[in-house]
């Protein structure tokens, strides 16, 4: 029988992980859907009103999913980790409040304009609300990760009687990690956003759609994952050095040194053993880790021997990582790659598109890997220092938290089923869907099919 | 800068304002699911048009009130969901399956769209259900006794036909011809129910809670709060008169009987706030108890008082935007 405590972990991860999936696509798709608009505006070229209608009933259902699943976020803070909001509910509780009410409302109250009212308020003010979407998608972003990177690197703060106050909220909010993590985690956003909108574009292309739309969803999807992949491998570097300056241990599990050293390999692939305190099958480059994260090949990494009881679970963090830093390499080759293949000959051969495909969620498991990396690599702390995970826990029976966990995980299942499944649907469904006429160029109708869009 | 007891009840009444808002607005939409008819296709069709641009937002609102709870009342969240765990799940589960047979419905393979349509019916009475029974349990002070357990099913139907109630004349303000017509009977029914429930829920609390009973039952105060059961009294009756005549010709006045249930919903819910007022957790913990730190509070205050106005004008323009009847927010 699991104990509360780790099934509260097993819930709330499960709970957090699908709901980030949907986030991580409608942060970035509201602005390429800004664009396609904007361009429509701009050019009166039915072909972007064609790529946003389409593409604004994928954000609807993504967006629908994504705050649905957020609604259980807000109640599970309180129910499995009661002490985490009053040790440091004075800090985390303006940072929510401020998400939900310069985020979340904004989002929503305009989503309904953006959605369905295209015929009922001017162009500029459709346009408008396609804008004001994605500034909130991306607001809440920013409120609640400036509240996570306050929990990896907490300043600003002081402790009374075992409970945190705020002293600096200029300095709690612009914590160390702060810029680097929000950086990291919108463009990683764009890229999820990227992949997904090329690999369903290339889908409607392999399923014989001749149109110009998805050929043009597909050049611009491709033109910015290449453009964000080599400045995400940049800004994830960057992110390294900041997290090496404040949180050695995670990168020390990252890396699997488990012993401090100079002139550290990289380790390309290894089996961390927690017991032995060693790694086995090592295939590493001489020097490189030291050479990444100090610019000296001879520079010194910190071990995890240094922070014996206080450092992560290390093989979960170090597959992680790699899982990551791989998906990202695979990510760079193809989307240059087929950039330049479209550059050159205007097309790509069906098995780059099935490539394309096959990529199509390629985000979603990069930007997960690259989650757990952070907040396992947080462990055993809930905020650094401040609260560790067990005694941030709730005693609510085992048994409780144990059912509640199988209901969602079976509700989650089915939900990507048939998200799964209804992109798909949606994108083998325009294949079909004729061009549309001249008249429509000027007031754009929408199909009748759509009428009772969410 | 605000005192800490100060901050307490401007929080207090946030939440309790997010709250009322939530319960009229998603409870309309919640109705609607409640109320669908599966066999008649194009009925369904129209009901569902009819909350398509709101219930992102109406459900933000929820978000807001467990919000509220969780930064201004810490320890208050943790008690009070601790206590309805289980409920608790029962409600998420059925917001979310609610939330995307929405979307799903209308985009996934049209074979499906059937099943679609009863997970969104479904989701929308459990949730009610849910909601009703977490008030219920919150009445009785989270006693594990039979009387409790019976009170908060009764109440889970009360709310649950409250919700179809506000959902119905939600529906007859914004349809037009057969459809408005079976609203207004589904109106008739539920707001029957709804009348009941209140009924109950009034009798009941203040026999169960001394301290309610003490001050609805003291004088002068009885005086002062006397015209809220009785306006409250009064609007069913002028609820159910209208909705006998309607719908009238050139649809006159199809927008009372919604008002009217907005009303009722404050009247109720001010009912409530003024029973268990400071209590945040009936009888066991007061606000002043469990509010947070006043260097929190104020930081949070001085952005609400810019953000929500700015709300308020914002969802003003959404309701003003798809304002009139739902059909014309079909494109042929």
């Amino acid at each position: 029988m699991l104990e509360t405590l780790m099934l509260s972990r097993i819930q709330f991860a499960a709970n957090i992980s699908f709901h980030i999936l949907f986030p991580t696509i409608t942060i970035a798709l509201s602005w390429f859907l800004f664009y396609f608009k904007l361009r429509f505006d701009q050019t009166s070229d039915p072909v972007w009103m064609r790529a946003y209608r389409f593409w604004v009933k994928i954000f609807a259902l993504t967006f629908a999913i994504g705050v649905v699943t957020g609604i259980t976020m807000s109640f599970q803070f309180g129910t499995n980790w009661p002490k985490f909001m009053e040790t440091v509910g004075n800090i985390a509780g303006p940072l929510l409040g401020y998400e939900v009410l310069t985020a979340f409302f904004l989002e929503a109250g305009f989503l309904g304009i953006m959605l369905f009212g295209i015929n009922r308020v001017s162009a500029r003010v459709h346009t408008l609300s396609t804008l004001i979407v994605a500034i909130g998608t991306s607001l809440s972003a920013f409120w609640i990760l400036a509240l996570n990177s306050w929990m990896q690197t907490p300043q600003g703060h002081e402790m009374r009687d075992g409970v945190a106050f705020p002293v600096d909220w200029f300095a709690i909010i612009f914590n160390p990690s702060f810029p680097y993590r929000l950086m990291h985690m919108v463009i990683a956003s764009g890229l999820t956003a990227a992949f997904l909108v090329a690999g369903i574009s290339a889908y409607r292309l392999l399923k014989g759609d001749d149109k110009q739309a998805p050929k043009l969803t597909l050049k611009i999807a491709l033109t910015v994952a290449a453009l964000l992949t080599p400045l995400q491998i940049f800004v994830g570097d960057m992110h390294g050095l900041n997290t090496l300056e404040h949180q050695p241990q995670k990168i020390a599990a990252m890396e699997g040194v488990w012993h401090t050293e100079k002139g550290a390999p990289l380790l390309l692939f290894a089996v961390p053993d927690e017991e032995q305190k060693t790694n086995h099958f090592e295939v590493a480059i001489p020097n490189m880790a030291s050479f990444i994260l100090t610019h000296d090949l001879n520079g010194e990494i910190k071990g995890l021997n240094e922070f014996e009881g206080n450092h992560p679970p290390v093989a979960p963090v170090f597959f992680a990582f790699r899982i990551m830093v791989g998906l990202g390499m695979l990510m760079l080759a193809i989307a240059w790659f087929s950039r330049i293949q479209l550059w050159r000959k205007n097309q790509l051969p069906p098995w780059l598109l099935k490539a394309l495909v096959a990529m199509s969620f390629s985000g979603w498991v990069a930007t997960l890997a690259g989650w757990y990396v952070t907040e396992i690599g947080r462990q055993p702390w809930l905020v650094t220092g401040i609260l560790t995970i067990r005694d941030a826990a709730t005693d609510i029976a085992p048994e409780n938290v144990g059912l509640t966990l199988i209901m969602y995980l079976i509700l989650y299942a089915v939900l990507m089923v048939s998200y799964l499944h209804t992109v798909f649907t949606m994108a083998g469904r325009a294949v079909e869907i004729e061009e549309i006429s001249d008249d429509e160029k000027v007031k754009p109708v929408v199909q009748s099919h759509t009428v009772v869009k969410g | 800068m605000f005192e800490a007891n100060t901050l307490a009840v401007i929080f207090v009444s946030l939440m309790g304002l997010s709250i009322l808002l939530y319960a009229i607005l998603d409870g309309f939409d919640l109705g609607v699911g409640i109320l669908l008819p599966l066999e008649q296709k194009d009925n369904s069709d129209t009901m569902i048009a009819s909350i398509g641009p709101f219930w992102d937002a109406n459900e933000t609102w929820l978000v807001l009130a467990v919000g509220l709870l969780l930064i201004a009342f810490p320890a208050a969240h943790s008690y009070i969901f601790k206590e309805l765990y289980l409920p608790t799940a029962v409600l998420l589960i059925s917001l979310v399956l609610r939330g995307v047979a929405f979307d799903f419905r209308a985009k996934a393979a049209f074979s499906h769209k059937p099943t679609w349509n009863k997970v969104f019916k479904a989701g929308s009475l459990l949730a009610a259900l849910s909601q009703g029974y977490m008030l219920g349990m919150y009445v009785m002070g989270f006693e594990s006794t039979l009387a409790a357990y019976s009170f908060s099913l009764l109440s889970a139907f009360g709310v649950a036909a409250a919700y179809s109630y506000i959902g119905a004349c939600w529906l007859i303000m914004k349809t037009e011809g057969e459809l408005q017509i079976q609203a207004v009977n589904w109106a008739k029914k539920s707001g029957l129910i709804c009348f009941l429930g209140v009924v109950a829920v009034s009798l009941v609390n203040p026999l169960i809670n001394p301290d309610v009973y003490a001050k609805w039952f003291s004088w002068p105060n009885t005086l002062y709060i006397l015209p809220l059961p009785l306006i409250c009294f009064g609007l069913f009756i002028f609820s159910f008169i209208q909705l006998k005549q309607l719908p009238k010709v050139n649809d006159k006045g199809c927008w009372r009987p919604f008002v009217a249930a907005v009303v009722i919903f404050t009247l109720c819910f001010f009912g409530l706030a003024f029973s268990f007022f400071p209590y945040i957790v009936p009888n066991q913990l007061t606000i002043w108890e469990t509010a947070a730190a006043p260097e929190s509070l104020s930081f949070l205050l001085w952005g609400t008082i810019i953000v929500v106005p700015v709300i308020f004008s914002y969802t003003a323009f959404s309701y003003r935007v798809f304002w009139g009847k739902v059909q014309e927010l079909r494109y042929h």
